[in-house]
């Protein structure tokens, strides 16, 4: 018998949609509230899904029709999926809240209410990413992610939004056509769709003679083409212009949290369909490995001779992701777990950073170059903040949710002796590098520019006002809490990942 | 031999391999979309080859006859539709993009794009 | 004092300012090298090499050396990379189960049930259609989300709020009143549009559905466009019809399957009757979603044709 609370991730991912659909006819103001509140509404939802799974302590499985599996549809969710669906949520509602003044600027007033659209739309296909139990229904809410990605993206027409997004599109279509490929194969090799039971023909597969084969392939192609989605190092290098050029609160969600939505599946594919031990077996960890710490030092190094804000935040995401993927490859629960704190953290302090550096940018009339933004945070007290908590964050100093991703990759390379120093040298390297150029950055804004020359005027048309204050603030104090109670956390990510299995 | 008994798929995994290197090396903006279409076709030539037995009837039940033993898997056709109308999704927005760039710049060529975009950056 | 002004000049201290005030970089002393591909590396330089004479056209760009030596690196590249991955594609398909025989791991239970059952428990004779309306309906919800995304975003990234230029450049390039195409288009637009409504209304009974049949009714719009022109047709289909087609469509459709899926989980009876097979009206909501289905895949065939041409309706 179901319980009412386990209707709940049906409801909102449902929810998200209808509204996505209802706004195409509603004016600006309709929409964004319609947004607004049903983002709030999922996020108590989630809170709700939470409590009563951490209560119950089981994970259940929810039908979608009246037939069951595995010839149905279906969702499941443990105690990881609704943590993951009202961070979320939260960052979504805060990155909306905090670029609203820059989505009104950049983008048509007549094409304002579609960028609520397809907002909607992109968080419901998260949630349905975070959610399903059906590799097909994973790829149709990832195509549906790329669109409207896509769409927030060049929703603000100049034209290097425009080329950003076929640079984009390109790329995520390669990687989904991979991905494709690869489920299709693993289709043919076991038989099913719903994960539970590829995972047994996968098993099964393995095993045979001659089977073998086409089963590593398939693994390999499945996380190539996610991991050319969510910009692991070879295929980084769309990132800059895609988060430089558009519109803050895109740039904040897509690198807070798009990118995560493709790793999330990516994580639930390892562990409910392959194995963790079947993927230990094959070698595409190893893979993942090089290219991980090679994409911490590139995207650092990248970040270090940028000299655009933006550009230069967009390249420290594309080293974030590195972090994530050198979680990934250790193979074992401790790695995992770091991987999934990587992404809580990188997920709270990104948008964060988009968001002040937008308003810093403002304060200096509008300029994204370091030369300008000299002293924009005396100008602008709450982004000086902001932006200082979050580059502290990502630099790892202790109490704030960077530093213990640092030290749960370390501790979890431990475990395994090869990839012990490679890991320890890239993480002093990566510090070092991430203190080099965002430490560089806190010291110019809050440099004033001459001394002896008065400040120049810009027009203070709402970057000091209340909601975004608030929006700087919540992030903040998100970023803390996670920090301060990281054992909290981690217990949280160690259960979700053993009811995933 | 497996190369002669699965002479679909393997010709499916070329046709893939084709579409695939076009849309990644092509300079071309709508040779990219052609590549992307012709690594979808690929795809869906691998699904619908898959799910076909020898002597068996399209899964529309003829005649009453409701055995399994008389028609062909209808899994992988139900997924080959789901799949056409994405990439039909995805061709009509990237057939838009580019329609955007060339009233911009004039070109299709993403190499001279780039070119003048970051030109116009500079000025 | 000069001299003391050019060795500060030199000087790591002065170094270090200019680096905070953001006048130079710490690594200015590297090579300038481009940071993300090699393809716009070559660009670059070629950009750098022609910013003094501004007016150099891409044609020039393409027959400079570099630029020449560039692609052919790049197409040789190309076709290893095609080859390594070819190669490694077919000798899986070489190792997977084999063609058409009815033992592959896909012939389990599942296609059995959808098969044998089909009939009795979504009432469709179209065993397929039953499959992706009824017991993989959640799939099939998305995939009409994707339809609905990508149209969004064509309508962001071409619709203008002013149409008189595009109507004026619309004129002198596609032809307009021509007798032939008129009187053709008189006689095949109604047989599309019913062609097209048979293909969605037997959706559950043959082969076809709501994605096919709304393909031929979008293809019948066009053609009534293409014949009539803009003004007549906008009477018929403009923003606001697909505005309201879409959406109401588009909800009716998420509500139903709402609907369905929480019966579905709960085990609550729907009562909704299945009818008797091989009738028109029977299966369910199948009839009903398919013909949603087809209107919003006419409308967004249409609408990308418009917006393709002149950007509006």
């Amino acid at each position: 018998m179901m319980l009412w609370w386990q209707n709940l991730p049906f409801l909102s991912i449902f929810l998200m949609i209808l509204s996505s659909i209802v706004s195409l006819s509603l004016s600006f103001k309709a929409a964004r509230n319609i947004c607004v509140i049903s983002l709030g509404t999922v996020l108590t939802m989630s809170v709700i899904t939470f409590c009563g799974v951490y209560v119950s302590k089981e994970s259940f499985v929810y039908k979608m029709g009246h037939f069951p599996a595995p010839w149905g549809n279906e969702i499941r969710s443990g105690l990881l999926e609704p943590f993951l669906a009202s961070i979320f949520a939260i960052i979504m509602l805060l990155a909306v809240l905090g670029g609203m003044k820059h989505i009104r600027n950049d983008i048509e007033s007549k094409k304002l209410n579609l960028y609520f659209l397809t907002t909607d739309l992109l968080f419901a296909s998260i949630l349905a990413l975070i959610y399903t139990n059906d590799i097909f229904t994973g790829y149709v809410f990832l195509e549906i992610c790329t669109i409207t990605t896509c769409g927030i993206l060049m929703i603000r027409q100049i034209g290097r939004t425009t080329l950003a997004a076929v640079r984009y599109m390109i790329i995520s279509l390669l990687g989904s056509g991979i991905f494709l490929i690869g489920i299709t194969l693993m289709y043919d090799i076991s038989g099913y769709l719903l994960m539970e039971n590829m995972r047994e023909g996968i098993a099964k597969a393995i095993e045979t003679d001659g089977m073998t084969l086409p089963t590593v392939m398939s693994i390999v192609l499945v996380s190539l083409g996610l991991s050319i989605k969510c910009g692991l190092f070879p295929f980084h290098f769309w990132m800059s212009d895609t988060y430089g050029y558009a519109t803050p609160s895109s740039s904040a969600i897509l690198s807070g949290i798009v990118s995560k939505g493709y790793i999330i599946l990516l994580l639930k594919i390892y562990y409910r369909v392959i194995g963790i031990e079947t993927v230990a077996q094959s070698h595409i960890q190893d893979i993942l490995f090089v290219f991980g710490l090679a994409g911490i030092i590139v995207g650092s190094v990248n970040a270090i001779r940028e000299n655009d804000i933006f550009r230069m935040i967009a390249f420290s995401s594309a080293a974030q992701i590195g972090y994530i993927f050198v979680g990934f490859s250790l193979g074992t629960q401790a790695g995992f777990t770091a991987a999934v704190f990587q992404i809580l953290s990188h997920a709270v302090t990104k948008p964060l950073l988009f968001i002040s550096a937008s308003m810093l940018s403002d304060a200096s009339g509008g300029s994204k170059k370091f030369s300008d933004l000299m002293g924009s945070a005396l100008r602008s007290k709450i982004a000086g903040i902001g932006f200082t908590a979050g580059a502290l964050s990502m630099v790892g100093i202790p109490f704030l949710s960077g530093f213990v991703t640092k030290i749960l990759i370390g501790t979890a390379s431990f475990e395994s002796p090869s990839k012990m120093m490679p890991i320890l040298v890239v993480l002093a390297i990566s510090t070092v590098l991430n203190a080099v150029y965002y430490l560089r950055t806190v010291v110019r804004i809050y440099h004033p520019r001459d001394l002896n020359k008065k400040e120049p005027k810009y027009s203070n048309d709402g970057y000091s006002s209340s909601v975004f204050s608030a929006v700087i603030v919540c992030f903040v104090a998100l970023n803390l809490s996670i920090g301060f109670f990281s054992d909290f956390v981690t217990d949280i990510i160690r259960t979700g990942l053993s009811m995933l299995a | 031999m497996g190369l002669i008994s699965n002479y679909e798929e393997v010709f499916a995994v070329i046709l893939f391999g084709i579409g695939f290197s076009n849309l990644l090396f092509n300079r071309n903006l709508l040779k990219k979309i052609i590549g992307f279409n012709i690594m979808d076709s690929g795809v869906y030539l691998f699904l619908a080859s898959m799910g076909y037995i020898d002597g068996r009837m399209a899964p529309i039940i003829t005649d009453g006859i409701t055995d399994a033993e008389a028609y062909i898997n209808p899994v992988p056709s139900g997924l080959v539709l789901t799949g056409i109308v994405v990439s039909v999704s995805v061709t009509a927005m990237m057939l838009a993009l580019t329609i955007r760039l060339y009233r911009r710049y004039n070109t299709l060529n993403l190499d001279e794009i780039y070119m003048f975009a970051s030109r116009e950056t500079k000025k | 004092m000069a001299r003391i002004r050019d060795n500060y000049e030199r000087s790591a201290a002065y170094r270090a300012e200019k680096v905070i005030k953001g006048e130079a970089e710490p690594l200015d002393f590297l090579p300038e090298e481009d940071r993300t591909t090699e393809d716009k590396l070559t660009i670059e330089k070629t950009v750098k090499e022609s910013e003094s004479e501004l007016s150099l056209s891409p044609e020039t760009l393409t027959e400079t050396v570099e630029f020449k030596l560039y692609s052919r690196i790049y197409k040789a590249l190309s076709v290893v990379v095609c080859i390594i991955f070819i190669t490694s594609l077919v000798i899986t398909a070489i190792h997977l189960p084999s063609l058409g025989s009815d033992l592959n791991p896909a012939n389990n239970e599942v296609p059995e049930r959808y098969v044998e059952k089909g009939v009795e428990e979504t009432g469709a004779i179209n065993t397929v259609a039953g499959m992706i309306l009824d017991y993989r309906a959640f799939d099939t919800f998305g995939e009409s989300c994707v339809l609905f995304a990508a149209v969004i975003c064509v309508l962001i990234l071409l619709k203008e709020s002013d149409l008189s230029a595009a109507e004026h450049s619309d004129r002198q390039n596609e032809p307009k009143n021509d007798g032939i195409l008129k009187a053709a288009a008189s006689i095949l637009f109604p047989v599309i549009i019913i062609f097209g409504f048979y293909v969605i209304l037997n959706g559950h009974l043959s082969a076809g559905g709501g994605f096919s049949g709304g393909a031929i009714l979008g293809s019948g719009m066009i053609l009534y466009l293409l014949a009539f022109g803009f003004e007549k047709a906008h009477k018929l289909f403009n923003y606001k019809t697909f505005a309201v087609t879409v959406c109401s469509a588009q909800i009716f459709y998420c509500i139903a399957k709402g609907f369905s899926f929480f019966t579905g989980a709960n085990e609550i009876e729907t009562h909704i009757p299945l009818g008797n097979p091989g009738d028109i009206l029977s299966s369910g909501l199948i009839l009903p979603l398919n013909i949603c289905v087809g209107l919003v895949v006419a409308y967004t065939i249409y609408t990308f044709y418009v917006m393709f041409r002149r950007g509006g309706f």
